[in-house]
């Protein structure tokens, strides 16, 4: 098993900040706008971006809630694995806002469309977007494409992309890890 | 995250400490899903289940009901009084015969302990027990233990009593297993009559004063007489079975400690708890009805997790 480093920590930090204009752009002082980080993995970067916005953008109110997708996916059943919860925390109403989900990787789109279903348990949005860290092209099952994309990795499916934090992980870096 | 050391939910006997701890932390999940205003998670589409009731219920059956439309399973309903049971079908015939339209998963209550193991052994399906006799109501006991966990923040080194006709109770068997596996402190209490003889080989006190044993709880689970399991007097009248084991306001006021009441339902009000106790601040029994409903969801999405 190798590993070889696609993103190292001040790429992350550049790209964070890239991503932090780019949403501000579209959606200015969030008045209508959430963000959702998608359980497991998603809500470290949803957490950052929320940081950044208020710290160094000045938006004061943000909406940020976390969403577990477990119930929702299409393989019950079909893997050998049991899957395991994580908490849902979205304590205001989605109802006619713009929802910009939060994940870090997105590979073959089928988390995304469990949220998608799992999202309209709290409402009917305005629209929603998707922002991701990477975007793994190329291996998509579904039709599901991100609106803001910090880096586009280019894997076979063998390969897997670890994204790490330094809140959980120890540091701020994104390897692809071949075996 | 593990999975269930067991493919059927036979009774507490059979689970682990860890298998409690796996359903209670699903269960927090379900919790926060049922309290959505939209309910429902599409998890267990592709599954049928089978609610086989051999005895009468409310609760139980609208809880577990409830709890598999909540998982979007399919659901058929079968009560023995309607059925080809009374024409003389035996329980495996029946139990065959509704499998075979595709059934995964039986949640069965029958009047002769036993049943549900049974079952489990000759046919192929999933079992939940919803109760089987004067024998085991685990979901029951683990949503007991779960609203005493969210109560007073744990279960082990808690002082439980379990008050009343213990002698007949499925409940209080399956809590004393739960609640012992969990490292509480049980103590039943009732009329020596309706405690069963050898309980002490459980691993549980006994107290006949009921005063001193509410002195000596955190929380009190107050039981039901069975009347319609006994086919003798156990006591004298239930005016006197109410003097000597019923608790009322004035008895709870004269406790040093606030105890949390819980009661499985059905409530006999005024006999083994009057009014003002049920719906006072220290009964969580309608906390217990909600929790059955996460708690039953947490059981069957784990137990549809292994069917393969």
């Amino acid at each position: 098993m190798s590993q070889k480093r696609l993103l190292s920590d001040t790429e992350i930090h550049i790209i964070l900040h890239r991503l932090a204009c780019q949403l501000l752009e579209n959606h200015l002082d969030f008045s209508n706008t959430v963000l959702i980080g998608i359980q497991p993995r998603g809500i470290y970067l949803a957490n950052r971006l929320a940081k950044l916005l208020q710290q160094d953008y000045k938006v004061h109110d943000i909406k940020l809630g976390s969403l577990d997708i477990t119930f929702y996916r299409d393989d019950f059943r079909r893997g050998d694995k049991i899957l395991a919860a994580n908490q849902t925390k979205i304590d205001f109403l989605v109802e006619n806002k713009k929802v910009v989900f939060v994940d870090d990787v997105l590979y073959t789109g089928r988390s995304i469309r469990a949220a998608l279903t799992a999202v309209q348990s709290f409402g009917r949005p305005k629209e929603i977007e998707l922002l991701t860290l990477i975007d793994r092209r190329f291996s998509r099952h579904l039709p599901i494409q991100p609106n803001y994309r910090g880096r586009q990795v280019d894997a076979i499916n063998e390969e897997k992309v670890k994204v790490m934090w330094k809140e959980n992980d120890g540091e701020d870096a994104v390897y692809l890890v071949s075996r | 995250m593990g999975e269930l050391s067991v493919n059927h939910l036979l009774g507490i006997k059979y689970l682990n400490q860890k298998d409690i701890q796996l359903i209670f932390e699903t269960a927090d999940h379900f919790k926060e899903v049922i309290n959505r205003s939209i309910k429902k998670v599409p998890t267990l589409r592709d599954i049928t289940i089978a609610n086989i009731f051999f005895e009468n219920s409310t609760r139980t059956k609208l809880s577990f009901e409830l709890a598999e439309k909540r998982l979007s399973a399919d659901v058929i309903n079968f009560s023995a009084a309607q059925s080809s049971v009374k024409k003389g079908e035996t329980l495996i015939d029946t139990v065959n015969n509704i499998l075979s339209m595709k059934v995964d998963m039986v949640v069965m209550r029958h009047p002769n302990p036993g049943a549900g193991i049974f079952l489990s052994k000759h046919v192929n399906a999933a079992i939940v027990n919803a109760g089987d006799g004067a024998h085991e109501h685990p979901t029951q006991a683990l949503l007991d233990s779960y609203s005493i966990k969210e109560e007073l923040g744990e279960v082990a080194g808690k002082n439980v009593v379990i008050v009343g006709d213990i002698l007949h109770s499925r409940v209080a068997l399956s809590n004393i297993f739960a609640l012992k596996l969990q490292g509480a402190n049980v103590k039943v209490c009732g009329p020596k009559t309706l405690i069963p003889k050898h309980i002490g080989s459980l691993g549980v006190g006994v107290e006949t004063n009921l005063k001193d044993a509410l002195e000596w709880c955190d929380v009190a689970n107050m039981l039901r007489v069975q009347n319609e399991r006994m086919d003798i007097s156990y006591f004298p009248t239930t005016r006197e079975y109410t003097q000597q084991y019923g608790v009322d306001k004035k008895l709870l006021d004269s406790l040093e400690k606030k105890i949390v009441i819980m009661h499985p339902g059905p409530i006999n009000r005024g006999v083994e708890i009057t009014s003002d106790v049920a719906d006072s601040d220290q009964s969580v029994i309608l906390n217990q009805v909600e929790n059955g409903v996460a708690i039953r969801m947490a059981v069957i999405y784990l137990l549809a997790s292994k069917i393969k």
